[in-house]
């Protein structure tokens, strides 16, 4: 159907994974353009990119739980922090100190990783079928702290508060992704590994919720009484999206300490769920290439406040002064959830859609 | 042969009685109309039926199964549909999205080959779309296919409920005011579709409604109901004459007009 271009003649084409000539235009633009990137800009700029990849599969987690399926969740840094330690463990060699089994294979140790977490995810999942709304949000965030204080006093398997332990170590196929060779350096095997890996859980999540459950997560979300009089069960679609959701987080949480290579139980605090909460609702509840753009975001928008301080000179760079950066950013994450909800409740999502439309029909405004 | 029977329920809130004694049948593509006025019970009646209700006493037959205590969504499964009074769609999605959720139950895959797309999920997401394709064409859906249910005009969104609920290919459909807060035009559309599921599908329908001109001209028998009791069931005619109906409706004093 040339000239046509949204003529369908069959379901299959109607309901195709990119269904469009833009959406089939745009990704592969992106593709193309995300696999250049390592070859045009430094080091430590393809690390934070990296960083808001394995973000973004973390973030897609939580959006499938509380963008789709509805289920409020503050506990997301719990669940990453299941999967940071399940990779650092399961790969890290014994030191005597922590405690490790030296799989240093990339495929397995993620998919333990995210496998532990899910089956934490089912454990925890009886709860939001009983509450919801603020009351489940308690619940999750109840997490949080049990984990933090969980995580602080093992120390064979953390390192202990201050002191940490080495992340995951990523091999794939005999090759450690996190050293320099003689074809790349290990920011841009990491940065394309993480890519690659983004790609995956992307389609992945896209499929899933855009199938027969996808569209029972959103009726549990939209209607929960009318969801169950059409045949769909409510308790076994929220255990799934928790189950979904941890594995997500688990696979997001082991990748994510990978790039600086350290971590310790400080990290998974309120404000990394803060933070996950952020990036969903920046970029937009209920999308995948919403929550992928919000990591992105947030994960770049302390780039950009450690500029202040040379802008504003009132803002101190480092912990010492009245007004820090770090203050201004945990303003900043506050301020910007308020600002999106009120002003553009669909996130960066919603803009792109304002722009896009605009653009269909330009320059004709109807 | 009855499709569904109702023997005796009784659903109490605590000391308020809602719905006491209510039997009733109904037969192979039979139209029974529930009426009565406002707080009689007959949105009860649905709720029991649907299992979002749990009445004390009574038992409810359908489909060889006792359906006293089942989950809602069990029930869905046996081919039990319904609408709501008050629309009950999922806003935010799309119209052909609503009448896929209502083939949820014949959509035979699970989360992992959701997650990849491809052979069964795949094959079964085709086969339902063109299924929901068949509903949109008998419910004149085609022009609102990709619209958010949301923004649709009300008369539409109810079409839309209708829709969901033929999806599943019921085996009984509950419709719960379907008429309610309709213009005429929309009020004749409806009763079109309605009469058309009859005619078509042979769908057995149990509907409440308080247009009265409506379910005299539809109803094949009518059960009358006042505070939370049936009082009358029998054909349209028979209903009209009866002095306790005449009573329930327009109160004593008018009896002997209407006599």
């Amino acid at each position: 159907m040339k000239g046509r271009p949204e003529l369908y003649t069959s379901y299959a084409q109607d309901m195709a994974f990119l269904n469009t000539r833009p959406k089939r235009a745009w990704s592969l633009g992106l593709v193309v353009l995300a696999l250049l990137v390592p070859f045009l800009i430094t080091d430590d700029l393809l690390q934070l990119l990296a960083t808001g990849f394995v973000a973004a599969i973390g973030a897609i987690g939580l959006n499938i739980v509380t963008g789709y399926a509805g289920q409020v969740s503050l506990g997301h840094a719990f669940f990453l922090a299941i999967g940071a330690y399940t990779g650092a463990a399961l790969s890290g060699s014994e030191t005597g100190r922590v405690i490790g089994f030296g799989i240093t294979s990339l495929p397995i140790w993620l998919l333990a990783s995210g496998l532990v977490a899910a089956f934490f995810g089912v454990l925890v999942a009886p709860v939001a079928v009983r509450l919801r709304g603020l009351y489940l949000a308690i619940v999750t965030l109840g997490l949080v702290f049990l984990g933090e204080h969980v995580f602080r006093e093992w120390t064979s398997l953390t390192g202990g508060p201050g002191v940490g332990r080495p992340a995951a170590i990523p091999e794939l196929f005999g090759v450690r992704l996190d050293r320099d060779n003689a074809v790349f350096t290990a920011a841009q095997q990491l940065y394309l590994v993480m890519f690659v890996l983004l790609v995956i859980f992307g389609v992945l999540a896209r499929n899933l919720v855009r199938s027969r459950v996808g569209r029972a997560f959103a009726a549990v979300r939209d209607r929960d009484l009318a969801a169950s009089v059409i045949g769909v069960d409510l308790t076994k679609y929220k255990v799934l999206a928790f189950a979904v959701s941890s594995f997500y987080a688990g696979v997001a949480g082991a990748l994510l300490f990978v790039i600086n290579g350290f971590f310790d139980p400080g990290s998974f605090s309120l404000l990394l769920s803060v933070q996950y909460i952020a990036m969903v609702l920046i970029g937009g509840a209920g999308t995948i290439s919403g929550a992928i753009m919000g990591a992105l975001f947030i994960t770049l928008l302390p780039r950009i406040t450690r500029e202040l301080p040379a802008v504003l000179p009132f803002i101190s760079g480092d912990a010492t002064g009245a007004v820090t950066v770090f203050q201004v950013e945990a303003v900043l994450y506050g301020v910007l959830i308020i600002v999106f909800l009120i002003v553009e409740p669909r996130g960066l999502f919603g803009i792109w859609v304002r722009v896009r439309n605009y653009w269909r029909t330009w320059p004709f405004s109807y | 042969m009855s499709v569904l029977q109702v023997t005796d329920v009784r659903l109490a809130f605590d000391g308020v009685i809602a719905v006491d004694g209510v039997s009733f049948e109904v037969g192979e593509g039979e139209l029974f109309a529930i009426i009565g006025p406002n707080g009689a019970g007959k949105t009860s009646i649905f709720n029991v039926l649907s299992g979002v209700y749990r009445p004390q006493q009574g038992t409810v037959r359908f489909a060889g199964q006792d359906l006293i205590g089942m989950r809602p969504h069990r029930i869905a499964a046996l081919g039990m549909a319904r609408t709501f009074q008050n629309i009950e769609l999922f806003s935010h999605l799309t119209v052909v999205d609503n009448l896929m959720l209502g083939r949820h139950n014949h959509m035979n895959y699970g989360a992992l080959s959701a997650f990849f797309w491809l052979g069964k999920a795949r094959n079964e997401e085709l086969k339902n779309r063109s299924a929901v394709e068949d509903v949109i064409d008998f419910l004149e859906l085609e022009q609102w296919r990709r619209f958010p249910v949301g923004l649709l005009p009300y008369g539409v969104q109810k079409r839309v409920e209708l829709g969901r609920a033929l999806a599943m290919e019921p085996r009984l459909l509950l419709l719960d005011e379907p008429v309610a807060g309709m213009n005429v035009e929309e009020t004749e559309d409806m009763a079109r579709f309605v009469l058309d599921v009859r005619e078509e599908l042979n769908i057995p329908m149990i509907m409440v409604e308080h247009d009265m001109g409506l379910v005299m001209d539809l109803a094949d028998r009518v059960m009358v109901m006042d505070f939370g009791r049936p009082i009358r069931t029998g054909t349209p005619a028979e209903v009209q004459e009866d002095p306790d109906v005449i009573r329930a409706y327009l109160g004593e004093q008018h009896r002997s007009v209407a006599s």
